[in-house]
């Protein structure tokens, strides 16, 4: 239970103020919604006193006339603490601090990427500083090549050191640094090259000023105040990390964090950050097409509808797949449309089996879902099958905080305050608490592991299964394992039992349902042997966990429907089936079935065998709900409406189900009917309803507007055309507008479009929105949780024991290799995250390698579910014996199932 | 005054090895030390008055009472000589490295076993390649001895010696910069508190002691507390290294009782000025201590009587200026060493001090403007004690703010006359 902490009085100009303790005078100021500048502080990375640029007066006592300048970032806020801001000093102080660091800062703010929202040029107007006495010539650097995602202008830095911090002690990135000394440090790489961290994206948010910004964005720049703006999630994992994505002319800009307490922080992963121009790609559907006896032709809306007609004049002949991509709007109308009994998930028979698997564990408890906040705040960790950074990335920059739980105590106990990062840093040294790495190959958080243990699936299953059993005997005993392997299920079992706060992450990339069942035993052993531990299942999509709630049948199964021939039209939502099932099947599939009507917004290798094509928005262009893989139901908002030959999936929907005289003309108007309609089918999603205010919801009787007040030229872009200016599209469906009309007023939190506030025009304006710094934001944060474990709980453990991997002789058993940039499919149709993806290999280790007379980049033969491919080879030393591994979601491997045993030969 | 630190050194000779040392009486105080509780050596050290001898003159017993002794101190635990003497100036530490490294030694095993540390590090100067060979082979002889390593003579108290060779950087004579240094880390200052008393060396406790403060140790458990507050008249007791450079007849280095005037050591030992120049300032320890002029000559070389008088003792080797020397280049120099040797970690500094260097040059090469003397009064407000992360910028400031305030005419003359009138 949390013990109520009891507030100090502090005073500000003279004012007494209650505050939470042990926090810094700064952090108090900002909470308290007072303006004190800062470079060098960081909400998430505390205080270290570097920049100077936060000094205030601090007085002894009442009677203290004179006072001294201390940087309130470094001093904490205790009983009778007493300041002023205001102080004549202070301030002539801070403004001397700025144009210290103007000395030699280059003002291109005409020409910088960071104009208009640089928390630089924020701070220079805030301290008042005009006027630069130095008439000396400013010191320049090389700037470095650093890959597709950032651009690097070393010119402009002001040394905060917030990027090295960020890159090397936040996010555990070694290939960044700082060089050199006095005026002259450099922030960057030993030399030019892509930067390895897949966190480095941040730098665009954390570096207070130009040095690093969004290279996709300088490709179709646009600065804040002119980008359309709208509160999004995340497509790209099953996280859902909150953004904020901007738009201009019809086209995605860029996207940005917004701050959500519970899920993502200040804080994404680059796949999320720069996955989202796949919304620009040229393989985008932006036209309905019919084909037809081997013609293709655009066609219209209208006879988009009337050809789908045709599809529903038999009944019960129309099957529906949807997709653990979509939302569950457009999953709802799906089932809506063809009726339950002819919806299928679009996930295969083995997905399907793991995702139910994991639901089923969450519901029936005890261990409960932890947010990314929680599992940040866990001691103890035990990663059972998934390579978390290349999955599910967010996770691993919280796992990796996480580490630190338990050392954190000894400044605690040597009253060192948290806040002073680098005091801290350095007492704490390299201690991390205990993080237990299972997985067939190794991960990029195997640096901050106690242990890692690498072994085929059944293996990891089996050492989580004894895992349980250490901790409580009920668990069932694993036969046969190797004492080595018992010894550390012991050893994991001790610390997972000796945390306060224990996680147990799990999922089924591996492909295994007996690591989730092994998983949800040591959950399960912890919980009712007094531990309360966390349990997070990573979901392979953005809305596995949305689908699978909702239920359907398998896609095997609309296979086999089709087959058998109890249906004969197939319709499709925003699903590649190529991903889902190998090559032949799907072909076979879309072959037999005599109409198929696809709907998605990527042309991909189903959208071109099907009849009919139906252009849908992105998630930028429509409205939707998402279920992230803790169980929590997010809204995201169009950032702009799409071009009028596009339409939500829902819509489409819709307008068959009225066609087919399935619903009523006027009926499902508006997402909200939808999602009534929705709560009332389907009670476990009731509450998705209320993952955002309703489109009726007005600020102050007006709606929230996207675009920022000083959005510029709406009136003049057109005026070549025509110089009345057109109507603002509306939007029926949520509270937002499209333009700036509104009131732009800070509005609840799922509803935020963008965070700007006066004088706050950088990203660092979310402090502004937060009820404190770091806490929620005003009004709660976004979402709402639909699970929670039941009370009390029935469960039992998982009583089967997989039993040990056996090498094969000839044979491999093939396991999914998971790639951050590469094997999530929207983000490969963005051009910077392909750069970085990796082509297909077969990884294996050097003995097996050896034995198959093969080295690195040698073509082998490998031969999968009746398909054969030549593959180079990688070599992975720590890949288990017996065991090689493929790229997950990479062509041509897409459609297979993995695991799998195969025959590799290094012939032709 | 008897010769206490320099008793046994040889200025052109080789330094005492362990069997000479020895036969002056060398480690007999270590002896004594073993037999002590390790407190009771706390407290006669604070009883003596020893204050630190690297230029903050910090009270030592003090300094080392912060440190956790006993059964439930956290392990293991440091102490590190601070022998990166890269003060301009300054070369008094090396004297003692150079000239008797077994009385450093000896010192910080006494300093060591008070402090129940388990390893010591002598943190040197990278230039001093002397001092390194010289330091190694007394360490390995101490080590051969039995006075290093496992239960050191039977006492069963251990303790570990390194030679640790600075890779340079005048930062890493600060002692939070040079336990980053000897970390491997960026030679930047760390945040105190907490200070390395409490988490200091890989994050456990430390103490860092300047070379000349150590070798005061075996003379103090040897003679007592009172002998050594005797061989001073002044408040700070015990002797003092004091140094002069510059355009004095003999330049040079003197151990002398602490608090002789300055006077004294100027025309007594230094020789007064050379011929033909005359006296105009000093900076009495070292860079980055004020100038004093010929008022303050009577003063007392303690810390007490410096500060007092408007700067600060500093490491006590003191700079001469004379009338034939331009006070701006010389100024210009010093803050040109200043701005190099910023770590870049807090603005005053990082900037102020390279916008400092770039006036005092532009004033000396005639291109001076009539507000620069304002500019550089206000940079060495700005970067004032408690405005920095460290005491690197305040030291800059001292000799640049004390210069315009006792040679403003000659500033002024750069100036109008659009040069240099010493060129």
């Amino acid at each position: 239970m949390p013990v109520a902490i009891e507030k100090v009085t502090v005073y500000i100009e003279k004012k007494p103020y209650k505050v939470k303790p042990h926090q810094n005078m700064l952090q108090t100021c900002l909470s308290l919604g007072f303006d004190v500048p800062f470079f060098c502080w960081h909400p998430a990375m505390g205080s270290v006193g570097a920049c100077r640029q936060c000094a205030v007066k601090l007085y002894t006592s009442e009677r203290d006339e004179r006072g001294r300048l201390v940087m309130s970032c470094l001093w904490p806020a205790i009983e009778g603490t007493r300041i002023s801001i205001q102080d004549p000093e202070a301030v002539a102080f801070r403004a001397n601090v700025i144009e210290g660091l103007m000395l030699n800062h280059p003002h291109d703010c005409p020409v910088c990427d960071e104009g208009g929202e640089c928390h630089l040029q924020d701070m220079t107007v805030m301290t008042g500083h005009d006027y630069r006495r130095t008439r000396f010539a400013k010191r320049t650097f090389h700037n470095q090549y650093l890959g597709p995602f950032l651009n690097h202008e070393m010119n402009r830095c002001i040394q905060c050191y917030r990027c090295v911090r960020f890159y090397r002690e936040y996010a555990g990135g070694n290939d960044f640094n700082a060089f050199a000394i006095r005026n002259l440090v450099y922030f960057g790489r030993q030399q030019d090259g892509v930067l390895e961290n897949e966190f480095a994206g941040n730098l665009v948010e954390v570096c207070p000023t130009g040095v690093f910004t969004d290279k996709t964005l300088k490709q179709h720049y646009t600065r804040k105040w002119d980008l359309t703006m709208a509160p999004s999630i995340c497509v790209h994992c099953g996280l859902g990390c909150n953004i904020t994505a901007g738009e201009r002319y019809g086209m995605l800009r860029r996207i940005l964090n917004r701050y959500n307490s519970e899920v993502n922080g200040y804080f994404l992963c680059d796949r999320g950050r720069y996955g989202y121009e796949f919304g620009n790609s040229e393989k985008r559907v932006r036209k309905s097409l019919l084909r037809q006896a081997g013609q293709t032709e655009v066609i219209s809306k209208d006879a988009v509808i009337n050809h789908s007609a045709g599809l529903f004049s038999k009944d019960d002949r129309v099957i529906g797949i949807g997709s653990a991509r979509a939302s569950l709007e457009a999953n709802f109308a799906l089932r809506t449309l063809v009726g339950p009994d002819h919806f299928f998930t679009g996930m295969s028979d083995d997905e399907s089996c793991r995702i139910s698997a994991i639901l089923k564990v969450l519901r029936e408890g005890p261990a409960r879902t932890p947010s990314l906040q929680d599992i940040e705040h866990s001691d103890a960790i035990l990663i059972l099958g998934e390579d978390v950074t290349n999955v599910a990335p967010r996770m691993a920059l919280s796992l990796r905080q996480s580490v630190r739980q338990q050392p954190l105590q000894l400044a605690e106990k040597l009253r060192i305050p948290l806040f002073l990062d680098h005091a801290v840093r350095e007492l704490l040294q390299d201690a991390k608490g205990p993080l237990f790495i299972a997985t067939p190959a190794a991960t990029r958080l195997d640096d901050v592991a106690t242990a890692t243990y690498r072994a085929a699936p059944e293996d990891l299953a089996r050492l989580g299964f004894a895992i349980a059993h250490a901790l409580d005997a009920r668990a069932p005993h694993v036969p046969d394992l190797s004492e080595e392997v018992r010894a550390l299920a012991e050893r994991i079992s001790h610390a997972l039992r000796d945390a306060q706060h224990p996680l147990v992450v799990s999922g089924p990339s591996c492909g295994s349902e007996a690591i989730i069942q092994a998983a949800a035993n040591v959950a399960r052993a912890l919980c009712t042997t007094g531990h309360p531990a966390g349990l997070s299942f990573i979901m392979p999509e953005c809305n596995s966990f949305g689908l699978s709630l909702m239920g359907g049948k398998t896609l095997n199964a609309a296979f086999q429907t089709v087959e058998e021939g109890a249906a004969d039209s197939v319709i499709i939502l925003e699903n590649d089936l190529y991903r889902r099932a190998p090559a032949p099947v799907v072909d076979k599939f879309l072959n037999t079935a005599r109409h198929v009507v696809v709907l998605d917004y990527l042309a991909n290798r189903t959208t071109a065998k099907a009849e009919l094509v139906l252009p849908t928005g992105s998630f930028a262009e429509t409205d939707g709900t998402l279920i992230n893989n803790e169980g929590r139901a997010q809204r995201f908002f169009a950032v702009f409406p799409p071009d009028e030959n596009i339409q939500e999936s829902w819509r489409w929907l819709r307008d068959m189900m009225v066609i087919a005289g399935r619903r009523e003309e006027n009926s499902w108007q508006t997402l909200d009917e939808l999602l009534t309609a929705m709560a009332t089918t389907l009670p476990a999603l009731a509450r998705a309803l209320e993952a955002a205010p309703p489109a009726a919801f007005r600020m102050t009787g007006a709606k929230i507007p996207r675009a920022p007040q000083r959005y510029s030229g709406r009136t003049a872009i057109l005026a070549n055309i025509n110089v009345s200016e057109p109507r603002p599209p509306d939007d029926p469906d949520t509270p937002l507008s499209f333009t700036m009309e509104g009131y732009p007023a800070q509005a609840p939190a799922a509803v935020t479009p963008f965070f700007w506030s006066g004088g706050w025009n950088s990203i660092q304006a979310t402090l502004k929105y937060q009820e404190e710094v770091n806490g929620p934001l005003r009004g709660g944060d976004a979402g709402v949780r639909l699970m929670e474990p039941a009370q009390p709980n029935n469960g039992s453990y998982f009583m089967i024991v997989p039993p040990a991997f056996e090498p094969r002789t000839g044979e491999w058993l093939l396991v999914p290799l998971h790639h951050i940039f590469g094997s999530e499919e929207l983000s490969r149709s963005a051009p910077a995250v392909l750069e970085l993806a990796p082509q297909a290999y077969v990884a294996l280790n050097p003995d097996d390698a050896l034995q198959l007379g093969v080295q690195t980049g040698k073509e082998i033969t490998v031969d999968l579910a009746g398909t054969r491919y030549r593959l180079p080879v990688k070599i992975r030393p720590e890949l288990p014996k017996g065991v090689a591994g493929l790229p997950a979601g990479v062509a041509p491997l897409e459609g297979i199932s993995l695991p799998g045993w195969s025959k590799l030969s290094a012939g032709q | 005054m008897e010769k206490v630190l320099t008793k046994n050194i040889r200025p052109e000779g080789e330094p005492p090895d362990l069997k000479a040392y020895e036969k002056a009486g060398g480690y007999q105080a270590l002896r004594k030390a073993l037999g002590m509780d390790p407190k009771a050596i706390t407290e006669l050290v604070k009883a003596s008055n020893l204050r630190g001898r690297g230029g903050a003159g910090f009270l030592t017993g003090q300094k080392w009472s912060f440190v956790p002794v006993g059964k439930d101190a956290p392990h293991p635990k440091y102490l590190v000589a601070n022998a990166d003497e890269m003060e301009p100036g300054t070369f008094k530490d090396r004297l003692l490295l150079e000239g008797d490294p077994h009385q450093l030694i000896e010192g910080m095993i006494i300093a060591a076993r008070a402090l129940e540390a388990d390893v010591a590090y002598i943190f040197l100067r990278g230039e001093y390649t002397l001092a390194a060979q010289r330091v190694r082979r007394a360490i390995a002889e101490g080590y051969a001895r039995g006075y290093l390593s496992k239960n050191i003579l039977g006492s069963g108290y251990s303790l570990e010696m390194y030679l640790h060779i600075s890779a340079g950087r005048y930062m890493c004579g600060e002692e939070t910069g040079l336990l980053n240094a000897l970390e491997g880390k960026r030679a930047n200052p760390r945040t105190k508190p907490p200070f390395p008393q409490i988490s200091g060396l890989w994050g456990k406790p430390t103490i860092v002691q300047n070379v000349e403060t150590l070798a005061n140790l075996p003379h103090i458990i040897q003679n007592g507390a009172e002998w050594f507050k005797g061989l001073s008249p002044g408040q700070s007791g015990g002797s003092k290294l004091y140094g002069a450079s510059g355009k004095v007849r003999q330049p040079g280095l003197w151990e002398l009782p602490m608090g002789t005037p300055i006077r004294e050591i100027l025309e007594e030992y230094a020789g007064g000025m050379r011929d033909g120049v005359k006296f105009r300032g000093l900076l009495p320890g070292g860079a980055s201590t004020d100038f004093l002029v010929e008022e303050h000559l009577d003063v007392r070389m303690d810390f007490d009587d410096v500060q007092k008088a408007g700067s600060r003792m500093g490491t006590g080797t003191m700079i001469i200026l004379d009338d034939k020397t331009c006070p701006v280049g010389m100024v210009r120099n010093l803050e040109h060493f200043f701005a190099q040797e910023s770590c870049g970690w807090c603005t005053p500094c990082w900037s102020g001090l390279p916008w400092a260097e770039q006036t005092l040059t532009a004033i000396e090469e005639g291109r001076g403007e009539a507000h620069d003397l304002e500019i550089l009064a206000h940079i060495t407000r700005w970067v004032a004690p408690g405005n920095t992360f460290c005491a690197l910028a305040p030291g800059a400031a001292e000799p640049l703010q004390s210069a315009l305030k006792y040679f403003r005419e000659d500033f002024e003359r750069h100036i109008k006359e659009k040069r240099c009138p010493w060129r």
